[in-house]
């Protein structure tokens, strides 16, 4: 119960200012179509910057709780959802909203966001520091074998083609090696004067998720604009929370699904949210109601979405392996504040990591009592054009990764780097992994030069590397991710 | 399904792998190079296969580039990469912001040219943009950006 004595810190008034800020940010970026949670997470960081460690991690938590509830306002009222975590949330929100049941539709998913959420954090409290005591038993030889995991993983269950997630992993651990080497000083593949930092994570995070947006809004043309906004009638919210009281079984089977999936690295809110939508359906008395703009379609999918959130990081917390592309974005985050997830992080930062963890569970209240009263303004920010919108991500993109070194060097990494990830995206390559592989491939490296070392003056890195059972159970496991997506892929008549 | 654009992508992954498997094999020393060999190996083989599928025609997954996706995205890009690498320290980033901004907006926006008051519209949303953008990174977080010839 140690993160109790840590509730003060949230209660200051920089925190809550910050959360509040977060929450609100977060509702108005999340319901905006085209910017992911990862992307603005992503351009969130650099304003983290002149913030203490504590107070920007309470920033980005709130925004990433916030915007995967914030997704479901476009995804009501305009059928857009604002992440892909919300495509579920489309199928029933929507068709309420033609119904004109809209304030319905978007409070009922606030609510069960609010409940699907604070199960999945308190999930997050009680299960990390057990995981965490676990993980202390890892050496160099299981820490280089994770970061490996934790790429395949990504790279072949967040990609549509295995072999490409897993190239798009190399390249990101390749681009991780450029610079200087850490051990020797001695330059590696410095072919610009940019790259004599090496690449940093920050700048080209930007680039990888906002700058393929701002090119796909581009590529959509001038005249491609979003259906017409829907009105939102007044509905009490009292019975909302009746009718979510009402639906516990949906509540419950999107609560429970969404946590379970968050756990699994790699699995994001998208499939939980389909996963669970589709059991409360299967469970349902009412199944041939779902569809026609049923409750239970949206208080299941939006329970199971936020649910997610927690438990996405806690193997972010304890083995370094981001649950979700925004997990792996918030890695970013906590790198660049000097905090080393793993082993020691609960003892190192608990000043840090505890105040975190519980502003998330604040932040849930705050996102359902301002995502319930904001929601009709949501609703306008939702129909900002798409002219506008590329170009302010644009600019935000320019001085965001400008900001962090103030180096221009940093500006064009971002820009080279978002404008080939475009082109990757369209030839079947996938960002999640790409980041991953230039987030795990420094953690990687100096575990294995580490364990070489001792390997040389032990039994060899054959046996250092390849035995115990700790060494074979990740090796399996990587084996296994890659084979079972493989297999997947071949079964559902993928090209792999 | 464009056959010769997946062929001409995952070529190109197949040089830049190449190419990084060679640095990695030759430069020295060689202690410095360990992971990246390991890393340039796999980057290799999967680059490899890749472009293998693709000049079978097997590559499906990823639907390439429309000619009317890259018409419309061309001077969006073209706009982009002046105000990125040549505007932004050349005349300084905020007033490389406000002409880029403007541009992009007139480019995509809808509304029809003809028109003043979709003219003064933009302009007051390029100042309200400029005046949010100055007041948060130059006030808020005091970055000192590039001025270049103006600001």
């Amino acid at each position: 119960m140690e993160f109790i004595y840590y509730f003060g810190e949230v209660f200051t008034p920089i925190s809550m200012l910050l959360l509040i800020g977060g929450t609100i940010g977060g509702l108005i970026l999340g319901a905006t179509p085209g910017l992911s949670p990862t992307m603005a997470v992503a351009l969130l960081i650099p304003f983290t910057f002149q913030l203490t460690p504590v107070h920007g991690l309470i920033l980005l938590g709130a925004a990433y709780t916030s915007t995967v509830a914030g997704g479901a306002v476009s995804a009501i009222l305009l059928k857009i959802p604002g992440a892909p975590a919300n495509i579920a949330t489309t199928l029933d929100g929507h068709a309420m909203a033609l119904k004109g049941e809209g304030a319905k539709a978007l409070q009922l998913s606030f609510i069960s966001s609010l409940f699907g959420g604070i199960f999945g954090v308190l999930l997050l409290i009680f299960l990390t520091p057990v995981l965490a005591e676990w993980a202390l038993a890892f050496g160099p030889p299981h820490l280089f074998w994770l970061a490996i995991l934790g790429v395949t993983v990504i790279g072949s269950l967040e990609s549509n083609s295995v072999v490409k997630g897993l190239l798009s992993g190399c390249i990101g651990m390749w681009l991780a090696t450029i610079g200087f080497d850490d051990m020797l000083g001695v330059k590696r593949f410095v072919f610009h004067s940019s790259l004599g930092g090496g690449v940093n994570i920050i700048p080209a995070l930007i680039g990888l998720f906002a700058i393929p947006q701002v090119i796909t809004m581009f590529a959509k043309g001038r005249f491609d604009q979003d259906t017409s906004r829907i009105e939102v009638k007044k509905h009490p919210v009292g019975a909302a929370f009746k009718e979510v009281f009402k639906r516990k079984r949906a509540l419950g089977i999107g609560t429970i699904i969404g946590s379970i999936i968050g756990l699994i690295p790699g699995v994001g809110g998208q499939i939980a949210g389909l996963v669970a939508y589709d059991q409360a359906k299967k469970f349902s008395p009412e199944k041939a109601k779902f569809g026609t703009g049923h409750s239970e379609g949206v208080i299941a999918a939006e329970a199971a979405n936020n649910a997610m959130v927690g438990p996405s990081l806690v193997p972010l917390l304890t083995l370094s392996i981001p649950g979700s592309p925004t997990a792996a974005v918030l890695l970013g985050g906590l790198l660049i504040h000097g905090i080393f997830p793993g082993v020691d992080l609960f003892q190192n930062y608990p000043e840090v990591v505890w105040p975190f963890i519980n502003s998330m569970l604040i932040g849930q209240v705050l996102m359902c009592i301002f995502g319930i009263y904001i929601a009709s303004f949501a609703a306008r920010v939702a129909q900002v054009p798409k002219s506008v919108m590329a170009a302010t991500v644009l600019g935000l993109a320019l001085f965001g990764s400008y900001a962090v070194q103030q180096s221009m060097g940093d500006v064009y990494v971002m820009a080279v780097l978002g404008g080939m990830m475009y082109f990757l995206e369209r030839f079947g390559f996938s960002a999640a992994p790409l980041v991953l592989g230039l987030i795990l491939g420094p953690i990687a490296e100096s575990n294995f030069v580490q364990g070489s070392m001792i390997a040389n003056a032990q039994d060899g890195p054959m046996i250092y590397f390849f035995s115990g059972t700790l060494n074979i159970a990740l090796i399996a496991v990587v084996v296994l991710s890659v084979g079972y997506s493989a297999w997947s892929e071949i079964t559902s008549r993928k090209v792999v | 399904m464009n056959y010769l654009q997946h062929r001409i992508s995952s070529g190109i992954i197949c040089a830049v792998a190449i190419w990084v498997c060679w640095i990695s094999f030759t430069q020295k020393p060689a202690e410095a190079f360990l992971f990246p060999r390991i890393i340039a190996v796999f980057f290799l083989l999967l680059a490899l296969w890749t472009f293998a599928k693709a000049m079978l025609g097997r590559s499906k997954v990823g639907n390439g580039l429309s000619m009317a996706a890259a018409k419309n995205l061309a001077p969006g890009v073209a706009i982009t990469g002046i105000y990125i690498f040549w505007a932004a320290k050349t005349l300084g980033f905020y007033t490389a912001s406000i002409f880029a901004f403007f541009i992009l907006l007139s480019l995509y926006d809808p509304s029809p040219n003809t028109e003043f008051r979709i003219w003064m519209k933009r302009g007051l949303i390029t100042a309200a943009f400029i005046a949010i953008m100055y007041a948060l990174f130059a006030v808020v977080l005091k970055v000192y950006t590039p001025r270049g010839m103006f600001i």
